[in-house]
Formats: C-alpha cells, sequence, structure tokens
C-alpha cells in the first residue's frame, strides 16, 4: 500500500556529551501538530524550545483531516495558515442522509469577512511537515527524532528526564515539561496517571483512497444507507484525489478481519462504485471520550491527545489539540519572562477543561446518536429518523457529528463586561475576524493584523480621546480603528458592536478579556495584569 | 391541520435528546416500552388539546417515507 513519509535523520546533540544534564526552560516530547504548534508558539515568544519524539518519520496514514477555521487562524499566526488553505481542499457545507435520502444540509459559515474557511481538509502529514519546515526555520526550536522519553523524576522547580537515543542514554533537566505525545502518552504512564471517561465499543472502519470522482466538497454522512446497511458512513474530500470513507461496523466486528485488503475492498466497492480506486491506507478504530482530571501537575503540563480524547466525528481531536497549544504557550512564555504569575498556569487548566468538556459532551451526544446502547435507543433515534423529513424538531435532533468551534472561556482572567455589548464579539473567546484596510490601502483581515502580544483595540472617533493613547499601560500593542486599519465595509464594528471610542483588550492567544466604551488608562492596566494571572 | 407546533422548540436539541436516552439507559425493552407509554401520557395531558394529539398521532402513523 502507497504510503507518504518523510523521514528526518537523527543527529547527536551536544546535550548527550556532558556529564551533568543540561538545563532548559522547556522541553516538549512528541512532535505531532500539537507539539509543534506548541513549539513554534513558544520560540515566536523568546523562549528556547527542545522537542523530543520518538520516531524519525511522519506520514504512515491520512489521520487527522479537518482543520477549523479557529485552528487555521492560529495557523496562520504560526506561520503557515495560508499554504495550508492553499494546499488544502476547502469546505463549509454538510450534508445528512437517511438511506438515500438528504435529510438536510448545513453551512458551517454562513458569513462572509473572514480570512479563514470554516474548514480545510488536509492529510495530518502535509501540516506536520508544514510545520516542521517553519520550526527549522527558528533558531530557538531544536527538534531532536529518535529520542525517546524513558524516565521521568519531578523535582520541586522542574523535571529531570532521561532520553534513549540510538547513542545510547542521556539526561536533561527543563524548568517545565509539556507532554504533547499523543493517546498513549508515555508521559501520562510516567507519572501513573489515568482518564476518566467513557469507551465506546462500536467499531469503525477508516480508509483513505485514491479515486478520480467528482462528488461534491462537501461532508457528507449516512444513516443506513443501501451501501452499508443498517450502519452509518461518512465521505471527506482530501488533496491529491484521496477520500476519507469511514464506515461503522458495529461492536462485534473482527479488527484483524476487517482490514483485509479484500474484505475493504469489497465493503468500498459498494460505497464507491462503479469508480475505481487504490487503497491508500486503512485502520479499524474505537474510540473513547475522556481526560485526565487535571491538565497540569506540577511542572508537567499535558496538551492535545496526552490531556483528552474524543471521537473522530466533530473534528475536535487535533483541533483542541492545537488550541491547548496556543492557549499555554503565551502563558508559558510569560510565566517564564516573570510578567506573569503562576496563576496563569492555572487558568489553562481551568480554560482548557472547559473546552475539553465541552468537546467530550458533543463528542459523547453524537456518539449516543450514532450508535445507540440498546434496542430501546435505537428506536428513539429511529423515531427521530423517521420523522426528520417531516419535522424540522426532529431534524434538529439528527446528530452526525457538531463540528469544532472554539470554547468561549468562563475565565478568571476576564474582566466582566461593565456595559452591555452586542455583536458576535464575547469575553473569553476568539476575537471574530473581520475585513479592513491597512493606511497604504491593501485590503486585509483583522486577526492577521494582530501580533503576539497584547493589543488594545481602540476604535477612533470618541469625544476628546486623541491623547489619551500617551497612557497605554507597557505591554500593550494598540491599534487604532481609524488609523492603523480601517473598517470600510462596517463588519467589523458590526461584529465588536464597535461604537467610536471603544476600546478592546485582546490577550495573545486573540482572545477578548475585557472591553469598555471608552478608554480608561487604569481599567486598562488593571484588566491586562488580571489577564496576566497577577 | 395547522395546530401542532413541529418547528424546534429545544434551545439544545441535543440535550432534549441525551435526556430521553437517558431516561432509557439500561432499562430492558419491556420497561422502556413502559416508560414511553407513561410519557405519552404524561406529556399528552401536558397539551390538553385534543386537535393537537390528533394531529400528532396522524404524524406519528405515517409511514416512513411518505410525502407531506
Amino acid at each position: 500500500m502507497h504510503k507518504s513519509v518523510y523521514r528526518y535523520d537523527y543527529r547527536r546533540s551536544r546535550d548527550q556529551e556532558t556529564r551533568s544534564p543540561v538545563h532548559h526552560a522547556a522541553v516538549i516530547v512528541g512532535a505531532g501538530p500539537v507539539g509543534l504548534a506548541a513549539a513554534i508558539d513558544l520560540a515566536q515568544r523568546g523562549v528556547s524550545v527542545v522537542l523530543l519524539d520518538d520516531s524519525d518519520r511522519i506520514g504512515e496514514g491520512s489521520r487527522g483531516i479537518c482543520w477549523s477555521k479557529r485552528t487555521l487562524e492560529i495557523l496562520d499566526r504560526l506561520g503557515v495558515g495560508e499554504r495550508l488553505v492553499a494546499r488544502g481542499v476547502t469546505w463549509k457545507l454538510g450534508k445528512v442522509f437517511c438511506g438515500d435520502d438528504l435529510l438536510f444540509a448545513f453551512d458551517l459559515l454562513p458569513e462572509e469577512g473572514h480570512k479563514m474557511p470554516a474548514f480545510i481538509n488536509l492529510q495530518q502529514f502535509y501540516l506536520e511537515k508544514a510545520l516542521i519546515d517553519r520550526a527549522s526555520e527558528i533558531a530557538h526550536i531544536d527538534l531532536r527524532w529518535k529520542n525517546r522519553l524513558a524516565g521521568l523524576e519531578r523535582r520541586n522547580d522542574g523535571v529531570r528526564l532521561t532520553i534513549e537515543t540510538p547513542d545510547g542514554p542521556y539526561r536533561l533537566d527543563a524548568d517545565w515539561l509539556i507532554a504533547a505525545d499523543g493517546a498513549r502518552s508515555t508521559v501520562r504512564g510516567l507519572l501513573g496517571l489515568g482518564f476518566s471517561g467513557v469507551t465506546f465499543e462500536d467499531k469503525f472502519l477508516i480508509a483513505d483512497v485514491r479515486m478520480a470522482a467528482d462528488f461534491p466538497t462537501e461532508r457528507r454522512f449516512w444513516f443506513a444507507p443501501k451501501f452499508h446497511a443498517g450502519q452509518s458512513a461518512l465521505m471527506h474530500r482530501q488533496p491529491d484525489n484521496v477520500w476519507r470513507v469511514d464506515l461503522q461496523l458495529g461492536p462485534d466486528a473482527d479488527p484483524i478481519a476487517e482490514q483485509e485488503p479484500e474484505r475493504v475492498r469489497a465493503r468500498l466497492a459498494k460505497v464507491l462504485a462503479p469508480h475505481e480506486f487504490e487503497l491508500e491506507w486503512v485502520s479499524v478504530y474505537t474510540f473513547n471520550c475522556r481526560r485526565l482530571d487535571r491538565f497540569v501537575h506540577g511542572r508537567v503540563v499535558f496538551i492535545g491527545d496526552a490531556a483528552h480524547q474524543v471521537s473522530p466525528f466533530g473534528a475536535r481531536g487535533a483541533n483542541s489539540g492545537i488550541q491547548d497549544a496556543e492557549n499555554l504557550a503565551w502563558k508559558l512564555a510569560a510565566v517564564l519572562e516573570g510578567e506573569g504569575g503562576e496563576a496563569l498556569i492555572g487558568s489553562y487548566d481551568t480554560e482548557r477543561m472547559q473546552a475539553a468538556d465541552e468537546n467530550i459532551g458533543h463528542s459523547t451526544r453524537s456518539t449516543d446518536f450514532m450508535s445507540p446502547h440498546s434496542p430501546a435507543e435505537r428506536r428513539l433515534r429511529d423515531a427521530v429518523l423517521a420523522l426528520a423529513p417531516k419535522a424540522e424538531f426532529a431534524r434538529r435532533m439528527v446528530n452526525s457529528g457538531r463540528l469544532s468551534v472554539p470554547a468561549v472561556y468562563d475565565s478568571p482572567l476576564s474582566t466582566p463586561d461593565e456595559t452591555p455589548f452586542a455583536g458576535t464579539a464575547r469575553l473569553g473567546a476568539p476575537l471574530p475576524d473581520a475585513p479592513v484596510q491597512r493606511p497604504d490601502g491593501t485590503p486585509g483581515h483583522l486577526l492577521e493584523n494582530l501580533r503576539d502580544g497584547f493589543e488594545l483595540i481602540w476604535v477612533k472617533g470618541g469625544a476628546d480621546d486623541s491623547d489619551r493613547w500617551q497612557r497605554v499601560p507597557d505591554g500593550i500593542r494598540r491599534t487604532v480603528i481609524g488609523e492603523d486599519l480601517f473598517d470600510r465595509v462596517g463588519i467589523l464594528a458590526q461584529r465588536l458592536d464597535a461604537t467610536p471610542g471603544a476600546a478592546y483588550l485582546v490577550r495573545p492567544d486573540q482572545h477578548l478579556c475585557a472591553r469598555w466604551r471608552r478608554f480608561d488608562a487604569g481599567k486598562v492596566a488593571a484588566a491586562h495584569l488580571r489577564a496576566l494571572g497577577r | 391541520m395547522a395546530k401542532l407546533v413541529t418547528a424546534s422548540r429545544f434551545a439544545n436539541p441535543d440535550a432534549a435528546y441525551v435526556a430521553l436516552v437517558e431516561a432509557r439507559r439500561n432499562l430492558s425493552d419491556a420497561d422502556a416500552a413502559a416508560l414511553d407509554t407513561k410519557l405519552v401520557l404524561i406529556l399528552a395531558n401536558h397539551i390538553g388539546d385534543l386537535d393537537v394529539l390528533s394531529e400528532a398521532i396522524a404524524l406519528a402513523s405515517e409511514p416512513a417515507g411518505s410525502p407531506r
């Protein structure tokens, strides 16, 4: 079977030559999408990072394919967003069928004026390759392949690691260890931590096939299609004429037998007929909806699948992992620089556990709908499907996966609103994107014009505010709407409810943490300190 | 036929569905059927309108796939 593989060489590090362990501020275990995103984000903030991976290659199978708008906005800030969108397949429509009949369609981004699309589909290895290329441009990132974590000793103010390499073991000291080493996390094992949650018994066949077909660029989901009787099926388009097919097999399927190429081909032929196809990658999986009780354990912080797992329906796995990475990176950088209090790391726990619980909740509800646990639950589900063509309330209950949107943090870092704001911007949520024009007349978008730090967006035009700018607190960059950026079409004003004179404090992860109808230097300074956990 | 509301009325339809799922989780078929029958009676009385009830019965009695 064809596999797209990129190989990377093991290289001996100077850290392996010394007798006593070399000390680093931050070590990340796991160079998947989540670990790489964390490394690049930290490095862009001036933190030197050692990134360890036990393998020396990427790209065995497509794995994650759906990258959400928020993830693409993060990746854009990390310098790879545009090239990924150009490489990927952009989509925003989903269709849900029952049998052969269309039940309904949904549009995941019905409004204009966002730089990034609702979703792209792109094989995970292309995303990893782009992140590795980006990481290799940054001197602060030391990416070490074939470096396998074998031992972990927790200390008061850090950790001591033992790492196995082709040249034998060596040791490292780190102030902070970020565990981005996936669902079978070694770090989790070394700390003896377990998960709370549910394992589902249903087995699913996941297959990528290469095929010339002109099926629409949509997410298509079937309940009980004729080509796969009694079960559900999902199909997605990827670049390179590759298609993802996901077939429910039920709890009693034999995972070994179901991966035999002849058997897989026979199943897929029914789905894809009359198209000819080649198998690219096949796997049989079950899934879990579960998480660690806490993501922060002293100086060890878990991100991505190492911290929490969900079903793939909803694209909430890798996307939430990259959002974990972004949430942690600026906080850890602020703590290492002495600007942020250690409470900031606690806020990572608070905020990303909220997100994980939201993702697990959606994922569990989707699974309950797709895989009824008993005949009585199946009857209820089938009744909803039977009523769906006739009654809107039933269509709204049909659940083929609720697709990933960012969580809105109920956060100690947010300063509560003094006055109500309309629009789509929410405290504790990423700022909504909007079209803007730069002073030289070129068009752009709001989010791409924000930098890596705290940002105060101020809307020009309020009474006698012009000189107050001299008092914007240190550590905050200001962007004046009406000077630095222009809102020519009024979409920004609408989404932010931006009246003249209004001011918005935006965190380094582009989340809104405070806003006022009028700029007040003292209030901005207080909100800034609060958002830094001080 | 116009009094029965079939537009979605729950702010969170997924949560309403899960409430119904969880009510029958771990019940035998017979117990789940008895639960549903009691639910029908309770909700019918709550609606308290024979016209609405008749429309609901008609909708539920239509064979799957029949046009509407």
